[in-house]
């Protein structure tokens, strides 16, 4: 025991934690790259956590939890797809409904489920041989579950996407001009459903992965907030997937480091750490007033109607 | 010969006071059909479940003193956010600051040591200093760093309850709270008067209805509500037309979030007199105002209507709770239902769809 033991458990601990926060940036980016800001992420991380634990629980198939956590959180998505993509509603109080709308769901069907074991969760692996890599092998080979990894593939396959695909051009056009990307023949309506639906999938899996695997258990808004943490990051990330592994992974290691100060502060301000990180993130990334949108997509939060403005 | 019936969508121009009344009213409408849903999968009918909840709300004197007891905080922080919305300001922190109007005012009545009269006073300009510092530091942000608001106001509410319960659990335990984590009962002083036999701590209610009016005249009849407005609605303009944004958009965090600090120092001073676990001093009421505001239309006079509406769902929560034996988050469901019909239904405001027979 010492200092190499405790840099390697806390970025271990890092990885695990940050895996949720990732997987809900990266849906985040794709809604807002298409003009779509989802303030429902919360709503939807939580649905994800409570369907797919109770899936778990049921039918004691950890991954079918997951499954099915990806397909609640994107259904749910959809409500907002309709009201701010079809309905053109305000994107702000849409999404603000979404999460009032999950959190009062989960919790209400939730009941009774508190405090009850999962049957089998999903297994933490040892990669053998690269777990024996120094230093580096105990933190990414060894006591990681397969989601950390995929995630972590998401990464690099949704960048490129984004920025060296036709879809990624369409994706973006969408979101900076969707009046020309409508002139060139792009379904506006549908690209945003879209990326929408796949933010919602990506949200939905995180509360799974947070519910049957990082923490078997079930309890009443147990996101604590993290759906919030997740649309700073995607602001941090300046909309790039790249720089959203960078920010949820750093934001991850700075909530662990923060509980290494247990013996100085006490519990309930450290509770309190990981929401003033989120607004001290967002101070390190703004430049002023003058570049206070830098990289947002242009469009974001606007609805879009043929012919009007 | 067949008729058939067709319609046509036309842009509205402007919907009238009517118009949206009724659009409002249909939103409630058919989130109280969907809610029925929900009723109905707990075997309970929801007929006779919403009749519970009237009787419960409306239909007895105490049902009716929890209503409007419900609705003190809901009609301070709802006027306050009605403001913020008019400028566009995401104010989604009234919960944050209306903790930190509690904490303040909490803080005069036990360590100030103010005699009797002047005490409840300093505990309501302190509960609005509290509450108006905890809104003013994301406006500074959003207007020199450009943050979003939306982030920086929630973030600030988990900040304030997790200050709240570090107080009570350190340095403001009190000694004869016998190891509950909560302060020592304010001094008698600092109670404030309720109506006979009830929850109703008049004051603040009465402050509530006052400050409505005040505000409906500020965004009516003066410069700066103008202001406010131009923000709101063409930041463009209010920028060639030398208006300040950052002035406007300190002033309406400032009354945004102390008159939810006020509402904080009513829920302490007149109903808990100690300060206690956040989620006892506020049950949401920070988030449901921003409902109450949206319904209200942004307009702080029609505050007065929808917070008393909302007071009715917050003490039919209990009735749903007591009488039935639901769950009480079934009221957070019904909450996100009709902020979602409400929005969703903003379209029937700018589109009219007329029916007409065609051959």
């Amino acid at each position: 025991m010492g200092w190499e033991t405790w840099i390697i458990t806390t970025l271990s601990r890092s990885l695990a934690y940050g895996t949720p926060l990732l997987l809900g940036t990266l849906g985040e980016i794709y809604a807002e790259r298409s003009g779509v800001l989802n303030l429902g992420v919360e709503g939807m991380m939580i649905m994800g956590a409570y369907s797919g634990f109770t899936t778990a629980y049921i039918t004691g198939n950890p991954w079918l939890g997951i499954l099915v956590a990806a397909v609640v959180g994107g259904a749910f998505s959809l409500i907002h797809a309709f009201t701010s993509v079809t309905l053109k509603a305000n994107q702000v109080v849409s999404g603000l409904s979404l999460t009032m709308l999950g959190l009062g769901l989960s919790g209400m069907f939730g009941r009774g489920w508190e405090g009850k074991p999962l049957p089998a969760t999903i297994p933490k692996i040892t990669v053998s041989g690269l777990s024996k890599i120094p230093f580096l092998g105990p933190i990414f080979f060894e006591g990681q579950n397969l989601i950390v990894y995929l995630t972590i593939l998401l990464v690099p396959l949704l960048w490129y996407i984004l920025y060296r695909t036709r879809i990624g051009i369409t994706i973006r056009s969408v979101g900076e001009s969707p009046a020309t990307a409508d002139s060139l023949g792009i379904n506006v309506d549908r690209v945003r459903y879209m990326c929408v639906l796949l933010g919602g999938i990506l949200a939905g899996m995180a509360g799974g992965y947070l519910s049957v695997a990082y923490r078997p258990a079930w309890t009443e808004g147990m996101t604590a907030g993290m759906g919030w943490i997740v649309i700073a990051l995607t602001i941090f990330a300046f909309w790039n997937p790249a720089y959203g592994m960078l920010g949820a992974y750093l934001f991850a290691a700075l909530y662990h480091l923060s509980y290494r100060l247990q013996p100085w502060v006490s519990p309930e301000l450290l509770k309190a750490m990981p929401y003033a990180f989120a607004i001290l993130v967002l101070i390190f990334v703004s430049r002023g007033t003058l570049q206070k949108r830098m990289g947002a997509p242009a469009a974001l939060s606007l609805p879009y109607t043929r012919g009007e403005e | 010969m067949k008729r058939r019936v067709g319609f046509k969508v036309e842009r509205r121009p402007v919907a009238s006071g009517r118009v949206v009344f009724f659009v409002s009213l249909l939103a409630i409408l058919a989130a109280l059909v969907v809610a029925g849903i929900f009723f109905q999968i707990y075997g309970v009918s929801p007929i006779r479940a919403y009749q519970l909840i009237l009787r419960g709300s409306l239909g007895n004197r105490f049902g009716l003193a929890e209503t409007v007891r419900r609705a003190i905080p809901l009609l301070l922080c709802g006027v306050g956010l009605t403001i913020a919305f008019r400028a566009l300001f995401w104010n989604i922190g009234a919960e944050g600051q209306l903790l930190m109007g509690a904490v303040a005012a909490a803080g005069v009545a036990l360590f100030s040591g103010l005699p009797g009269p002047l005490l409840l006073p300093a505990m309501f300009i302190g509960g609005f200093l509290g509450g108006a510092a905890w809104g003013l530091i994301p406006a500074i942000l959003k207007v020199i760093l450009g943050l979003n608001d939306v982030i920086t106001t929630l973030m600030m509410n988990y900040i304030a309850i997790y200050f709240v319960e570090w107080l009570i659990h350190g340095p403001w335990k009190g000694p004869t709270a016998r190891g509950f984590a909560y302060t020592d009962t304010f001094p008698r002083a600092a109670w404030l008067p309720t109506l006979y036999g009830t929850r109703i701590h008049w004051p603040t209610l009465v402050l509530g209805l006052v400050l409505a009016v005040v505000m409906y005249i500020l965004v009516t009849r003066t410069r700066s509500g103008f202001e406010i407005r131009v923000i709101g609605e063409n930041p463009n303009a209010a920028r060639f037309a030398g208006i300040s944004q950052l002035k406007t958009t300190l002033l309406v965090m400032l009354i945004s979030g102390g008159f939810a600090g006020l509402a904080g120092v009513g829920e302490i001073a007149g109903i808990h007199l100690r300060l206690l676990g956040p989620t006892h001093i506020s049950m949401g009421y920070g988030y449901t105002a921003i409902i109450v505001a949206w319904l209200a239309r942004r307009n702080p006079l029609a505050v007065i209507v929808t917070s008393l509406l909302f007071g009715v769902i917050m003490a039919g929560g209990d009735v749903i709770k007591v009488s039935l034996g639901l769950p009480f988050q079934l009221i957070n469901v019904f909450n996100g239902l009709i902020l979602f019909f409400l929005i969703g239904s903003e379209i029937l405001l700018r589109y009219k769809i007329s029916f007409f027979l065609r051959r």
